[in-house]
């Protein structure tokens, strides 16, 4: 028989335990996030191909380096001989799985904590590069050379798949794909698995490599990439300047390990931050446009307060989609409305003006610069803001971090479609 | 040792990523080198491009040991 409905809803609570974090600013979380911090910026010429036939020739790139230096050798997580079986964004999704597995410290032994804990990581787009690479094999004539390991290395879900390989976690085994909202949804619904009962720890977040020819000539086409900044790259992701002629294309992953509270206190695990609120909503309006007032972003936002039980003067920052796209004053204008009189006292920001916009895996990498900006009692910047097209009562936090106590944070993230999803954070 | 002997035996050390001293004739690709069915998959593809032969799918399913690939594909350049 089934149970009355929300008789146990919302009363699990759930707690961010680990953090992994693979980005153009390098690799590990607190490497990045001092890196943040410090104003510094990951975007540069694109390394991976010659973009000179391309209008936009800027992207962020993971640093290829020592590991040692928070750089990325692949090597050094990967086996070679399982490289060639995952495209780069399931690399990075593993690496970025491992820091953030490791940090929590949780090892199942048992069949049953390895059967509560589950793996809900997703992409926006998937194994871009693979599927390219794969097509010229095809088109070459040599259809039956084709790698046995093609559609695995594609598949968008299996960062998910490997990682719970590796680590043999047996719970929920899912996958997001929400275009640029991916990262949000994987975290707020992976804590809904957790707050019903599916599981009690989620490995969860995004990971993205779509800095290649056809990701870039795509985005390009759509006119959705800057392309006035090719001889600075630094300054071409610049969130509501009045400059902004377009998004910064970045890559790599962000993952989280959720835990339900009690089970992490049990067990004496250190605790970032609670996963409080979850809000979703859909435009309904333009496959890639957002609708007049961005009113689906007004609704995710508000209905993720809602679900925190908080009112937005208790919210302290909030980290912006913020793409350096025309969108951003709507954002601005939906966050006004929501906020108010209280959006004098806010600090709002991009991180995508120093890491670009890292697509599936940028909203879980958002949603952990929130939560470490409560830990640190400061907020990240937005570079390059010299000249808001928009005056605004809310603090953007142009060029440097500032000091803020802040207990709750706000993360938003909007994509293509027109799907919306916004993250309430606080600390324990 | 043969020239398709050697030659086969770096194909399966580097696609399997395994000690060159693991791979003994009799050494099977599944059992003993750590293969799944996807990289006995890519192996003979990876056979069939060094070599240029074909190796039909049922032939293929008979290629269990380094010494089973290299027979078979002996015959074939006798054959030809």
């Amino acid at each position: 028989m089934l149970q009355s409905a929300g008789s146990d809803l919302g009363r699990r609570r759930v707690v961010v335990t680990g953090m992994g974090m693979v980005t153009p600013l390098g690799l590990g979380t607190e490497h990045v996030w001092k890196r943040l911090i410090a104003g510094e910026s990951g975007i540069d010429r694109i390394h991976a191909f010659d973009p000179s036939e391309l209008a936009a020739h800027v992207a962020g790139e993971v640093p290829e380096g020592p590991t040692a230096e928070g750089k990325l050798t692949v090597s050094d997580w990967i086996p070679v001989k399982d490289q060639k079986k995952m495209d780069r964004f399931i690399h990075l999704g593993m690496i970025a799985a491992a820091e953030a597995v490791e940090d929590s410290g949780w090892k199942p032994e048992s069949e049953e904590d390895r059967c509560a804990t589950g793996v809900m990581i997703g992409s926006g787009i998937g194994g871009l590069q693979t599927i390219y690479e794969a097509s010229i094999t095809v088109y070459e004539g040599k259809a039956r050379r084709l790698s046995p390991f093609f559609i695995p290395s594609a598949l968008t879900n299996l960062v998910s798949g490997n990682v719970s390989i590796r680590y043999g976690f047996k719970g929920p085994n899912h996958s997001a794909v929400t275009a640029c909202a991916t990262g949000v949804h994987a975290i707020g619904d992976a804590a809904r698995l957790i707050m019903l009962g599916d599981a009690d720890v989620m490995v969860a977040g995004g990971a993205e490599a779509t800095v290649c020819k056809l990701g870039i000539a795509g985005f390009c086409s759509a006119r959705a990439l800057s392309t006035s900044f090719n001889e600075t790259p630094q300054r071409a992701s610049r969130p509501w300047d009045r400059d902004r002629d377009g998004f910064v294309m970045g890559e790599g992953a962000g993952i989280v390990v959720l835990e339900e509270y009690e089970h992490a206190k049990a067990r004496g695990a250190k605790i970032y931050g609670e996963i409080v609120g979850y809000g979703m909503s859909g435009d309904a309006h333009h496959i890639t446009a957002p609708a007049e007032g961005h009113e689906g972003a007004y609704r995710a936002m508000n209905s993720a307060l809602k679900s925190a039980g908080v009112t937005p003067g208790d919210v302290g920052y909030v980290n912006a989609h913020g793409t350096s796209t025309m969108a951003d004053d709507l954002e601005l204008v939906a966050v006004e409305r929501l906020f108010g009189d209280d959006a004098g006292k806010l600090a709002m920001s991009s991180t995508k003006s120093a890491i670009g916009h890292l697509l599936g895996a940028a909203g879980a990498v958002e949603a952990m610069f929130s939560m470490l900006a409560i830990r640190d009692n400061v907020v990240p910047p937005t570079l390059n803001l010299d000249n808001p097209s928009r005056e605004s009562a809310i603090d953007r936090v142009a060029h440097h971090a500032q000091e803020r106590n802040v207990k709750v944070a706000l993360s938003n993230s909007f994509g293509f479609g027109g799907t919306n999803a916004s993250i309430v954070v606080r600390g324990v | 040792m043969s020239e398709i002997a050697d030659k086969v035996k770096k194909i399966v050390v580097e696609h399997l990523g395994v000690e060159e001293s693991k791979v003994t004739p009799e050494a099977s690709f599944i059992d003993d080198l750590g293969a799944d069915s996807l990289d006995t998959v890519e192996l003979v593809m990876a056979f069939e491009e060094a070599f240029n032969v074909e190796i039909p799918e049922d032939a293929a399913e008979k290629i269990a040991t380094v010494k089973d690939a290299i027979d078979y594909i002996e015959a074939q350049k006798k054959a030809a």
